[in-house]
This record gives structure tokens, C-alpha cells and sequence, in this order.
């Protein structure tokens, strides 16, 4: 019984209170809940929802060998690598973004063996999420079969389907420690609503042992309980609440706002440049160096922040 | 080797007298590769663009996807999106999925045809998006990798548009990123890809398809004033093409460049 290790799955959630309570806290606090060594699976994809406050914080916070696992990798893979808190990435696709190239901070922590990318087709990120939210072990699917990423994978195993005889890739279940998502409205119990793509979060969320909500705002149970069809992450399934506007900054948040593009410029510019110096400064300026998220934000401008929510409403103008 | 003889040589007047880029030229064919009433799972970049100028010039009843879950957006000319994971790729989409889902739709068999730009191709239609050198426990450059292509080239009929250069168009990719015929032959089939395959390669020179049998790389037409040499000197490997069945692409029309260049007034992507 003991060695089960479904059951071992199942004890981990478990422990969890599930109640119906309020788990509003601050970033310092909810940072708390992630132990050196953890698995953290992280929310949005690219330049959306990536709940970068939170990795602001845990950078802040000198966490320890973490290792992280997101559909796509944009900027914060390059801040979890340079700052040292993260040597391992599982992802389909890492570098800031295509209009910016290859990140030079990707490519210098690789090519020199100081962190690793291992690299997962977008279809098998999913599918490893959804077998872990499932409660299953794995799950069978079509594509990475006959290239080399999967002979690079030998977690994955290939089966002839006992129903039909073809072929199958078997991917393994991720079901991380803690899972951190950012939405952009949640109750104080962690009812959590998300507008426009919900990228492999909820599947995500259930996968994970605990997750960590940051949100644009905490909305009333009230306001919840008119829309429960809108309730795309459950109370049961969340641990911490922290409202933090502009939480995803330089990313997107839809319908809030869209990516703060004069900065991510400047940013990939300097850092694609010196891949090291540029990155240390970048971290110790804007990673460490300010007082609050809030001074993040005053750091990147006020310009800058009104752009990018000029721009974030446009979904909603005819 | 080609026999250059069999072809028309290359013609300096027809290209002093071009009036785009060869990027405007490459969204250009690539758009009329596509078909009225199919489905389209569309990378970011030239493939956005070309599905897009089809929808506008010919095929209204194109349905876009993209990899971040929508499906049937509306795409605002001069407002492209950066990604195809943003909330600006979702503008007045008819629907929006979760990305696992997406891709499901393509393993289901409801996407026609996948269309992406490549970085390195071979002469069986494998694509490299992942290391460059021979060894990727040790690579010279490591590449942002797969995303979504691995999927859509094991799951759709691909079609692809890129530049023709010596390093892009290689006798074997250094590592299969996104599976094309393999090595050839039955070999896709055979390794448990059952569906799909390598339909179309797009470039500045020309349009390339893939031999029914071996499935090596075949030249179906040249561009206006390309010469055959021109395209084997410009390919890291032996094409194939039928002697006398070559087509010549007719150049792009002022009307499809007047509307390419509404869709990115910025030349983000033309050039």
C-alpha cells in the first residue's frame, strides 16, 4: 500500500485544507510556500498571463533548485537561469519572443552547461499536464513519435496500442509541487475566473500539488457565485491568493494589457547583447534593487504602463 | 546534377524590373497554395500573412488556427500579432481553446494543412529548430526549439516557406525538430506517423513538392527569371525534377502587393 505511487499522489493533495476560507497574502508570504528543490509549474504561455511577479519574488528570495516546467518560455526563463534560483527547464520552445530572435541568456546558460533545457513537444507539455490532472500516469499521443526530440526523451515510451496495434507515444504525468498562475480576477477563497486564452493552466492547476494565484484583483464570492460557469480554477484547488496589478509586466494580461513593448525591446537589446554583465545589472536593478513590485512598475515608467493598458483594451473596441 | 540546358537561363531583365521583396514574393506564392474552405494551422510571420492575403483575395472560406488556441480570428491589417500565444491573435475570433486543445484538433484530423516558416530543411523535408551541430548533448548553437512544430508536421500535410540559401537547405538536418518523410521512402509511415507528411516547400526561387516514391525533395516550378542552376546552386543536396515539367510561377500582381502591403504597412515582415 505504501509503495503505491498513485497513492503517494493522492496523500500529497490530501494534506491540503480544502475548505472554503480566505488565503489572501502577500507575495513575501506566498514565496514562502515554495521550498528549495521544488517543481513549479508555471501558468499563461510566451508573453501571456506569465505570472512574473511571483518569479520576481521567489529570484528576491534566493530560492534554490527549482525547476520549472511551462508550454513556452519567454523572458522569465532568462531572469530563472541568470539569477541562479533554476537550473532545469522542461518546455517545448524557450527564447524571449520571434520578433526578438534567439535569447543570447538561453543560449549562454545551455551552451555552457550551467542550467538545461529539456525540450518537450507543445502537444506533449499538455498532454504530461493532463495525465497529471487526470490522475493517471501518462497519456498516449501522435506527434514526437519518428524525430529526435523523443529519442532525446527516454522518459517517453512507444507502444503498440493493444486495441488497434499502431503505434503510440506514452507520455509521462507532470504533476509539479506548486503550480503559479496568474488570472485576472479571483475571490479571497481562490475562485479564479480567466478571460481570453487559457493556455494549459487549468489542467496545470489540477495537476499540481498546490497553487499559488497572483491576480489583477479579488473580486467578491458574490460576483463568483452570479458566473460559476466563469470559474475556471476552484477554492479546493488553491492555496494562496495575492492580488498584484500588472502582475504579468513586461508580459501580457488579456483585455488588461498587452506586452510593455518599449521595454521588452530594451530589454532583449541590452541582454542579447552580454548575455551575463547586462543580465546581472538587469537583475540587481530591477529584479532586487526596487523596494516593492509596485517600484518595478515605476522603474518600467508610467508611459509605459499607460501604453500597455491603452493597448490591452483594444480586444473589447469595435 | 541538373542538366541546366533543359531550362531557360536566368533572365536580367525580368529581375531588374521587380517591383517587391523577395519576402513579399515568398507570402505571395505561398498564399496561392491555399484552397478555399480548408483549415489552416498558421505559424506567426509569413505563414500568418499569406493565410491571410488568400482569405482576403480568394478564399474567404479559409479558417485560420492558432497555436495558442484560437481558431477563425479576425486579423486587423497593420495590427499582426508578435506571437501566436497572445490576446491580439484572439481579436473577434469565433472561438478560443486551451493549447493542448488546439492540438487535439490536429490529432483528431480536423485541420487540413499546417504552414510554418523553417530554419533549416533536408532533402526529405525534416526541419531544425533545435540545435545546430552534430552532437546536442553539446551543441555550437541551441535553438529556441520545437514549440507547437513537431505537432502540426506529425500531424497535418505541411506546407513550408522559407529563404533559399546552401546552410538552410542541407543534405540532413543536424536533428529532426519537426519530422518531414525521415529517411525517405516508407519511413515516416513506418516509425508510427500515420497521417500527413511534407506537402509544399515555398522559397525566393521557387515551389518544391516530394517525390511520391523516394520522397526526396522535387522542384515543381521556379519563379520568374530563376534558372534551375540558380536553385541547385542555392541547395546543399541533389533535386529532383521531371525534365521538360517545370513550371514558371507568374509574379506577383500589383493588386496581391497592394493588399500584402495594407496587412504590414510596418514591413514587420516584408521587408
Amino acid at each position: 500500500m505504501q509503495d503505491s505511487p498513485y497513492l503517494n499522489l493522492r496523500q500529497r493533495l490530501s494534506k491540503r485544507d480544502r475548505s472554503l476560507r480566505e488565503k489572501v497574502m502577500t507575495l513575501e508570504e506566498a514565496s514562502a510556500l515554495v521550498h528549495d528543490g521544488s517543481h513549479v509549474g508555471v501558468g499563461g504561455s510566451t508573453l501571456s498571463r506569465t505570472p512574473m511577479a511571483m518569479i520576481w519574488q521567489l529570484i528576491r528570495d534566493n530560492k534554490k533548485d527549482l525547476s520549472v516546467y511551462r508550454s513556452i518560455v519567454s523572458s522569465e526563463g532568462d531572469w530563472l537561469f541568470a539569477s541562479g534560483i533554476c537550473k532545469h527547464i522542461e518546455t517545448s520552445w524557450f527564447s524571449q519572443g520571434i520578433v526578438w530572435g534567439i535569447s543570447k541568456v538561453m543560449r549562454h546558460y545551455v551552451e555552457t552547461k550551467k542550467a538545461s533545457f529539456q525540450e518537450w513537444s507543445h502537444l506533449g507539455m499538455g498532454m504530461r499536464f493532463r495525465a497529471g490532472a487526470m490522475g493517471v500516469p501518462f497519456m498516449p499521443m501522435r506527434s514526437m513519435i519518428g524525430s529526435d526530440v523523443v529519442s532525446l526523451r527516454p522518459e517517453t515510451k512507444t507502444i503498440d496500442c493493444p486495441f488497434t496495434n499502431e503505434p503510440l507515444l506514452l507520455v509521462p504525468a507532470l504533476n509539479p509541487d506548486v503550480a503559479l498562475i496568474h488570472v485576472q480576477r479571483c475571490d479571497a477563497y481562490g475562485n479564479a475566473q480567466i478571460d481570453g486564452l487559457p493556455f494549459m493552466d487549468i489542467e496545470l492547476a489540477m495537476a499540481a500539488d498546490s497553487v499559488i494565484l497572483t491576480t489583477e484583483r479579488i473580486v467578491s464570492n458574490d460576483q463568483i457565485r452570479r458566473a460559476p460557469d466563469q470559474t475556471k480554477i476552484g477554492f479546493f484547488n488553491v492555496d494562496a491568493v495575492v492580488e498584484v496589478p500588472f502582475g504579468c509586466a513586461p508580459h501580457e494580461c488579456t483585455n488588461v494589457y498587452e506586452p510593455f513593448l518599449s521595454h521588452m525591446d530594451y530589454y532583449t537589446g541590452s541582454v542579447n547583447k552580454d548575455p551575463v554583465g547586462a543580465m546581472n545589472e538587469y537583475i540587481d536593478q530591477y529584479i532586487r534593487g526596487p523596494e516593492s513590485w509596485n517600484e518595478y512598475l515605476a522603474l518600467l515608467g508610467l508611459e509605459e504602463v499607460l501604453d500597455a493598458a491603452k493597448r490591452g483594451r483594444s480586444l473589447l473596441n469595435d | 546534377m541538373i542538366n541546366t540546358s533543359a531550362v531557360a537561363t536566368h533572365d536580367e531583365s525580368a529581375q531588374a524590373a521587380k517591383n517587391y521583396t523577395e519576402a513579399e514574393m515568398l507570402t505571395v506564392m505561398s498564399s496561392r497554395v491555399l484552397e478555399d474552405g480548408k483549415v489552416v494551422f498558421a505559424g506567426v510571420g509569413i505563414p500568418l500573412l499569406a493565410a491571410t492575403l488568400a482569405q482576403m483575395q480568394r478564399c474567404p472560406g479559409l479558417t485560420i488556427l492558432f497555436e495558442g488556441g484560437v481558431i477563425g480570428p479576425f486579423i486587423e491589417p497593420g495590427k499582426l500579432p508578435p506571437s501566436t500565444n497572445e490576446q491580439r491573435c484572439t481579436k473577434r475570433a469565433n472561438m478560443v481553446v486551451s493549447s493542448t486543445d488546439v492540438l487535439l484538433l490536429l490529432q483528431r484530423g480536423h485541420v487540413d494543412i499546417g504552414f510554418m516558416s523553417g530554419a533549416q530543411i533536408d532533402k526529405y523535408g525534416n526541419l531544425n529548430s533545435s540545435f545546430l551541430g552534430d552532437d546536442p548533448s553539446n551543441p555550437k548553437v541551441r535553438l529556441p526549439g520545437t514549440g507547437g512544430g513537431n505537432d502540426i508536421s506529425s500531424l497535418t500535410n505541411m506546407i513550408v516557406a522559407m529563404k533559399h540559401e546552401p546552410r538552410r537547405f542541407v543534405e540532413k538536418v543536424d536533428f529532426i525538430t519537426s519530422p518531414g518523410f525521415l529517411s525517405g521512402g516508407t519511413s515516416r509511415y513506418d516509425s508510427g506517423l500515420r497521417a500527413g507528411g511534407m506537402f509544399r516547400v515555398i522559397t525566393n526561387l521557387g515551389i518544391f513538392g516530394f517525390d511520391d516514391a523516394t520522397r526526396a525533395m522535387k522542384v515543381l516550378a521556379l519563379h520568374e527569371g530563376v534558372s534551375l542552376e540558380e536553385v541547385q546552386d542555392n541547395t546543399g543536396f541533389d533535386l529532383l525534377y521531371d525534365e521538360g515539367g517545370i513550371d514558371v510561377t507568374k509574379a506577383p500582381t500589383e493588386q496581391e502587393l497592394q493588399a500584402l502591403r495594407e496587412l504590414d504597412p510596418d514591413r514587420r515582415y516584408i521587408g
